[in-house]
């Protein structure tokens, strides 16, 4: 029904796909699994005509239509809903559906109509929404049902859905799956693509799965004839083996619910702490664990378990609703992000080209940013020192081009990340703590060793360290203590000598929970 | 500064004025006049003689203060619509400090005074919209335009009920601290306004520079205006400097006010600003909200629009606004900062169309 064959697309130095093939059968549920950055979405955008490929084919219902357009993907039945919602809050369901193909009569819009047929729409396909309310009127899963009508209304038999889960309650994702499934069991049945990273979906859901690893397919399943732990390793291998594992285990309490008193010994002591969520319920739920010094204690998850909101609360960017942090003893819950800087907390943040640098800021100015107060006489930018300290940290950490005066967007991937790296473990700053979250991304191989050093250099020199990251490999390779994020909650914290890719696959699906 | 990125800024300025004097041309042909002699008296009405050129200062002194005050806020990713009214707010404070202040006072003793008076009053006009935007998130281009309403209003109310000498629209004169003409300097500018204001303005370009690009507080400014995650995680506190901005923006507006007060015509009147508030948004955006590029393109918009009068005899005035307009518009299609607001705008719109629950904080949303 569709077949997409060695498709490649690449944005500028980026290549999303390189040779990524996709089947799927008509009445069939078919999952596009990876982590983020593995290409789905720039894959099923080409399906849906909004990229054109580089190279390679693409064929629907057996007629070769390569390099089409979004109208001609919707003319041959082929709708895309995307992650974010694209609806007017201020107009009803039934206008929303009707936009861009609205129902006239005598050149004026005929609403009684667009009604109508948008209630048989639902009558027919069980996607209970009212059509007369406004959207700003609809909770996020309703919302979500009218994007899936508006595709459906305009004719899609085979319908692309992305992440849609992302925004909806258990319930809501529950009656998802049974419209999901209505859809394909319906008539002469409808096919359907769900992009998504979370396995307990795939598994519930799907009746066939492709993964993808960076910008390829790596693996192509019957749901029926596989497990999630074998769906996890082709997500999350890689060729490149890191080699080095370490083990120093120091005991540390780590778990769920309520600890008594700080433990004088860490340098990072989280109790209890819940983090709500920016869509519903709560990102992190009572999570509690310390890291000692001279310690890696490894994230591992699939990505949006909370392990960004975890560190992003620990950093001080966002407010816990309940629990405590403490870093040595003192508690820094409530302090502002410079308060703990100064304590000595470094953050390599997940988003470098968001967070970790200012990208029209010269390496210079970069390398100084959250010390920005240390390099200053009275009010003053001191630019010598600052100057000398660019010159100093782009010769330790091979930072190249090596012109301070450079952006930093002139930079590649690998020595952005190692801008971000010198200022918070070699910059003005005696670090103690560092939460390292997903300080490898999007790096050359080169760059990710280079990394990997430094973290073990740390540790080695009695440094504290969360390393979060959705590289299975990475944490197994870096870890003392792995800790498994699934739902918000720490399910599993297993040794990192003896913790297989496998044992925290099936804890990070949420399997053996 | 290294070359690609003088190019950069220099070049959309240099297009914008290029398609400007075609449109120039065209308009200039379809009334039966040549270009060639519409543009020399132009130029002539201007720079050729003291009398035009002190105009030229006057209107430009005028607008780098304005420009300056929107550059600030826009260096801090925020859009300065108020400058009008802070400006007049900034006039309003210094008459009024004029007429409580003893005669005889010698000028540089009171200036400090009238300084501080004209920044505050229109710091104070800047910093509500900046408060209302850090606390509550009310978009700085709405609350600024609807309080240039309130403001101006309100001053208009208080000269005609009170402070008017009667049959004018304007308070008594000033007594203390007037700042003399260049034409008690230099005779040749006669008539002219320009004044030593024009001082006091290159002092505060300069020190918009240096605070922009040396100080850790612009440094941090700049951050915010550039990327607010970025700022946050350098443990910048973005509504702060959001306010801060607004309330320096409108003080550097207020302060314009002094250029009328203090060296012109010594009294308050209502809509002496006639404007330049609002064009001040033009200067900051052709000069790329960099102080320097304000100073010039000050120049250029107060060359434009004294030139206007020059020229009326073979060409309406209008045409120049029209020059003006598109020199905005043709900016306006170019600049970095305009799409990085226009992106902020549109973005913002995007997440309030999402009918998700009220998300959190100012944390929230930043994660991909």
């Amino acid at each position: 029904m569709i077949r997409l064959t060695d498709i490649h697309k690449s944005f500028g130095p980026v290549r999303a796909n390189r040779g990524a093939s996709l089947n799927v059968a008509t009445g069939e549920i078919h999952a596009l699994v990876g982590e983020n950055g593995a290409g789905k979405s720039t894959l099923m955008r080409i399906l849906s005509g909004m990229f054109q490929p580089d190279a390679g084919r693409i064929e629907v219902s057996g007629r070769e239509v390569t390099g089409w357009h979004t109208a001609d993907a919707i003319r041959a039945g082929v709708g895309m809903v995307h992650q974010h919602f694209m609806l007017v809050p201020t107009l009803t369901v039934a206008e929303n559906i009707t936009l861009g193909a609205e129902i006239t009569r005598r050149g004026q819009l005929d609403l009684g109509k667009a009604q109508r047929e948008v209630l048989a729409l639902v009558e027919r396909t069980g996607l209970v929404v009212p059509p007369q309310h406004r959207i700003a009127e609809l909770t996020v899963g309703q919302a979500q049902r009218v994007e899936i009508l508006k595709t459906l209304y305009r004719g899609a038999r085979v319908l692309i859905l992305d992440e849609p889960t992302a925004v909806l309650s258990p319930q809501e994702v529950n009656e998802l799956w049974r419209v999901l499934r209505r859809l394909r069991d319906e008539g002469e049945g409808g096919t359907i693509v769900l992009i998504t990273h979370k396995l307990d979906e795939v598994m519930a859901i799907s009746d066939t799965i492709t993964v993808m690893r960076q910008g390829e397919t790596v693996g192509r399943l019957k749901t029926s004839e596989t497990s999630p732990s074998a769906i996890a390793r082709l997500m999350v291998g890689r060729e490149v083996v890191l080699a080095g594992r370490m083990s120093g285990n120091r005991k540390s309490e780590i778990g769920n619910g309520p600890m008594d008193r700080p433990d004088p010994h860490s340098v990072l002591e989280v109790k209890d702490l819940t983090v709500a969520s920016s869509r519903v319920g709560n990102a992190v739920d009572r999570v509690s664990f310390s890291v000692a010094p001279g310690e890696i204690l490894g994230i591992a998850g699939v990505e949006g378990n909370g392990q960004t909101e975890l560190v992003e609360a620990i950093a001080g960017l966002r407010q816990p609703t309940t629990g405590s942090i403490h870093m040595a003893g003192t508690e820094i819950t409530r302090a502002s992000v410079r308060d703990r800087g100064d304590r000595g907390l470094s953050h390599i943040p997940e988003d470098r080209h968001e967070r970790g640098l200012v990208l029209e800021y010269t390496i210079a100015d970069n390398l100084i940013l959250g010390q920005q107060h240390r390099f200053t006489k009275r009010w003053i930018l001191d630019t010598a020192r600052i100057g000398a300290h660019a010159r100093h940290l782009i010769e330790t950490y091979d930072i190249r081009p090596g012109d301070p005066s450079l952006p930093a967007r002139a930079l590649s991937g690998g020595n952005q990340q190692k801008i971000v790296i010198a200022r918070e473990m070699g910059g003005a700053r005696d670090f103690n703590v560092l939460l390292a979250a997903q300080p490898t991304r999007g790096v050359d191989v080169g760059a990710i060793e280079f990394i990997h050093a430094q973290l073990r250099a740390a540790r080695a020199a009695g440094k504290g360290i969360l390393l979060v990251s959705a590289d299975l490999t990475e944490v197994l390779a870096l870890s003392d203590r792995v800790a498994v994020m699934y739902g918000g909650r720490i399910v599993a914290v297993v040794p990192g000598a003896s913790a297989t890719a496998e044992q925290l696959g099936s804890h990070m699906t949420g399997a053996a929970a | 500064m290294n070359r690609a990125k003088l190019e950069e800024s220099l070049l959309p300025p240099i297009v914008a004025l290029l398609i400007a004097l075609l449109v120039g041309d065209v308009l200039i042909l379809s009334f039966g006049q040549s270009p060639a002699a519409v543009y020399r008296l132009l130029i002539e009405g201007t720079w050729g003689n003291a009398y035009g050129f002190g105009q030229v200062l006057y209107k430009a002194t005028m607008l780098t203060f304005t420009g300056l005050s929107v550059a600030l806020a826009l260096r801090a990713g925020l859009f300065n619509i108020g400058a009008e009214s802070q400006l007049a707010a900034g006039g309003f404070a210094a008459a009024l400090l004029g007429l409580a202040l003893p005669t005889g006072l010698p000028s540089l003793l009171v200036l400090p005074a009238y300084v501080l008076a004209a920044g505050l009053a229109g710091g104070i006009v800047g910093g509500i919209p900046g408060i209302l935007k850090s606390r509550f998130g009310a978009h700085e281009v709405i609350t600024t335009i609807m309080l240039n309403f309130i403001v101006l209003a309100l001053l208009n109310y208080l000269i005609s009920t009170r402070f008017k000498v009667h049959d004018t629209l304007h308070t008594a004169e000033i007594q203390s601290g007037r700042l003399p003409r260049l034409s008690e300097i230099f005779p040749a500018f006669h008539g002219s306004a320009a004044n030593m204001v024009l001082l006091l303005a290159l002092v505060v370009v300069a020190a918009a520079w240096w605070f922009l690009f040396r100080t850790r507080a612009g440094f941090e400014l700049r951050a915010v205006g550039l990327q607010p995650a970025a700022a946050e995680y350098a443990g910048v506190s973005v509504g702060g400097v959001w306010w801060r901005a607004m309330a320096l923006a409108g003080a550097v507006a207020g302060l314009g006010g002094l250029n009328y007060v203090l060296g012109y015509k010594h009294y308050y009147e209502e809509g002496f600003s006639a404007g330049a508030g609002f064009l001040g948004i033009a200067v900051a955006l052709v000069g790329r909200s960099h102080p320097l590029g304000i100073v010039v393109a000050a120049v250029l918009f107060a060359t434009l629009s004294q030139g206007g009068l020059a020229v009326n005899a073979l060409v309406p005035k209008q045409m120049v606004d029209v020059l003006q307009a598109v020199v905005i518009i043709s900016m306006a299609t170019a600049v970095p900062e305009v799409r990085r607001a226009m992106l902020a705008v549109r973005r913002g719109i995007a997440e309030r169309a999402k009918p998700a629950p009220a998300s959190a904080g100012p944390a929230s949303g930043l994660s991909a």
